[in-house]
């Protein structure tokens, strides 16, 4: 069964359409990719999976539960998330990796920090440091302790590179999939880097104008010679004929309705 | 009585008028000496000199009224007016914060009539208009600063702090654990100039109230005593309209499901 599930989610902001009938399954332990153009609503779509915006009842599916029917703080703890923009929180490494569970009241054992700093390729050494001294990339690695620190199934990550250099990308890129083979974690990713998407997923959608144009095998969609020519015109940096070609879509499903 | 006698009888005591006059020639030599170092000022000048007089005056004839009905009504209704008014200063204040004047109304309106409830209960104050009228006005200015404070300060480090505050909730805060480091800023941003105030009090400057008295020629001693109690009971004023508005800043921007309200465009609508 698909660990998490999104049913014929549509969701508008402002009176304005954001997401229109999005479905998809994600299973346990892929790393399922999310591309598109900016403003595709790939990161609302993601947000929706956590409930830091809210979907419509019976469209998000974790582990079978509609998750709009659980405690939202008990929904967040099973589907992680980290972000683009790192926010250390004020006080040491050890304590914002023991953030999520203090809020539960629960203490975090030291040697679980340390286990949680290991599992993200930092030293352990570095838990008693402050949090706002670290570099970009170990901070990343520490947000994702942090999200560790509260048992996730899910990890959804909203271009969790894209404010790190070279090296730290591929830092955190490794780091992450270490941790899927490591704990059989689930990661939802998005992404604007095609080659990211080649890189490191199984699974690739791809989103635009808040539709689903494609899900497919990272390989088959993202082969130079036989991938989808839409994702190409994307991978390219062709966003405008990338959205001219998501228009012609849109007006030809207008033209099947009618 | 008869309104209109009440009128006559308080026109017939604007014999003050002549000092007045004298007052304002201070107006006038400062109009001319923007003129003659071209400041600019003399229209500003002019036009805010006529409406303080016109505006005093009329706020005097009113007060004049009331006080000379002497009736509980009249005093209750001119209260609510002043908490009306209060409440739509400060709601165009804080523009950023959505039902600002909602918030201005609830906050400034219940810490209000909270702090006069327990003086007039406490047998501080008589109900009666010349004490409830100037103290409640103290009151209700000093808790219109407040809430104007509290929401600006709160709704602009709500929006700027987003990426924290979301961070917090992914990770399972409720939405008041996520936003208990703006909700002690806004409030101790617009509590400290009054414990500040309340310490220095007598030092630097005398306060109004006390100025007041002392002009009027009570003696110092009443005037400290009086001035005491006005301190005492404007820092529960605006403890108690701080916390009010900060609770209703913090519940106007968070869903009942912990999500931060994108009240203006997310950084990234990707």
């Amino acid at each position: 069964m698909a660990v998490m599930e999104v049913r014929h989610l549509s969701l508008s902001r402002g009176g304005s359409p954001v997401l229109h009938d999005v479905s998809l399954a994600i299973e346990k332990g892929e790393v399922f990719m999310m591309i598109g153009p900016s403003g595709s609503g790939k990161s609302s779509l993601l947000r929706c999976l956590n409930r830091l915006e809210e979907p419509p009842p019976g469209s998000v599916f974790l582990n079978g539960t509609d998750i709009t029917t659980r405690p939202v703080t008990e929904v967040r703890c099973r589907v992680g998330m980290v972000f683009q923009q790192v926010a250390m929180f004020p006080g040491t490494v050890a304590e914002n990796v023991a953030f999520g569970p203090a809020v539960r009241g629960e203490t975090l054992p030291p040697e679980r920090v340390r286990e949680l700093l290991d599992m993200v390729t930092l030293s352990p050494d570095l838990a008693e440091k402050s949090a706002r001294e670290l570099s970009g990339g170990q901070a990343q690695r520490v947000a994702i302790a942090r999200a560790l620190a509260n048992d996730p199934a899910v990890l959804l990550l909203d271009e969790p590179t894209s404010a790190l250099d070279p090296i730290a990308t591929h830092a955190v890129e490794e780091t992450l999939l270490g941790l899927r083979e490591r704990i059989g974690l689930t990661l939802v990713w998005v992404s604007h880097i095609v080659e990211q998407a080649r890189r490191v997923g199984d699974r690739v959608l791809l989103l635009d104008g808040g539709r689903v144009v494609r899900v497919d095998r990272a390989e088959a969609m993202l082969d130079p010679e036989q991938g989808d020519e839409r994702v190409l015109a994307f991978a390219n940096g062709d966003e405008s004929g990338m959205q001219a070609r998501g228009r012609q879509t849109e007006e030809d499903d207008r033209g099947r309705a009618d | 009585m008869d309104v209109l006698t009440e009128i006559g009888d308080a026109l017939g005591n604007l014999d003050d008028l002549p000092r007045i006059g004298l007052a304002l020639a201070l107006v006038a030599v400062a109009g001319l000496i923007s003129r003659w170092q071209q400041a600019d000022l003399e229209k500003d000048l002019l036009t805010s000199s006529v409406r303080a007089f016109i505006q005093l005056i009329a706020v005097g004839y009113v007060l004049e009224l009331v006080f000379n009905q002497d009736n509980p009504l009249w005093t209750t209704v001119l209260l609510l007016v002043m908490i009306a008014i209060a409440a739509r200063t400060s709601g165009r204040r804080g523009k950023q914060t959505p039902g600002a004047t909602w918030v201005a109304l609830v906050s400034i309106g219940v810490g209000s009539v909270l702090t006069l409830a327990v003086l007039v209960i406490a047998g501080v104050f008589d109900y009666v208009p010349d004490a409830i009228i100037p103290i409640g006005g103290m009151i209700i200015g000093n808790a219109m600063t407040t809430a104007s404070q509290v929401m600006n300060r709160m709704s602009d480090d709500l929006l700027d702090s987003r990426n924290q505050i979301e961070s917090m909730l992914a990770l399972g805060a409720t939405s008041r654990q996520a936003s208990l480091v703006q909700f002690r800023r806004a409030l101790r941003n617009a509590m400290i100039p009054h414990i500040d105030t309340t310490k220095t009090v007598g030092l630097i400057k005398l306060p109004g109230a006390m100025t007041g008295m002392i002009l009027a020629g009570a003696s110092p001693l009443q005037a400290v005593q009086l001035q005491l109690i006005v301190m005492y009971m404007l820092v529960g004023a605006v403890t108690f309209t701080g916390l009010i508005a900060a609770y209703l800043t913090y519940r106007v921007f968070f869903t009942g499901a912990h999500q931060l309200k994108a009240l203006r465009p997310a950084p990234d609508a990707g």
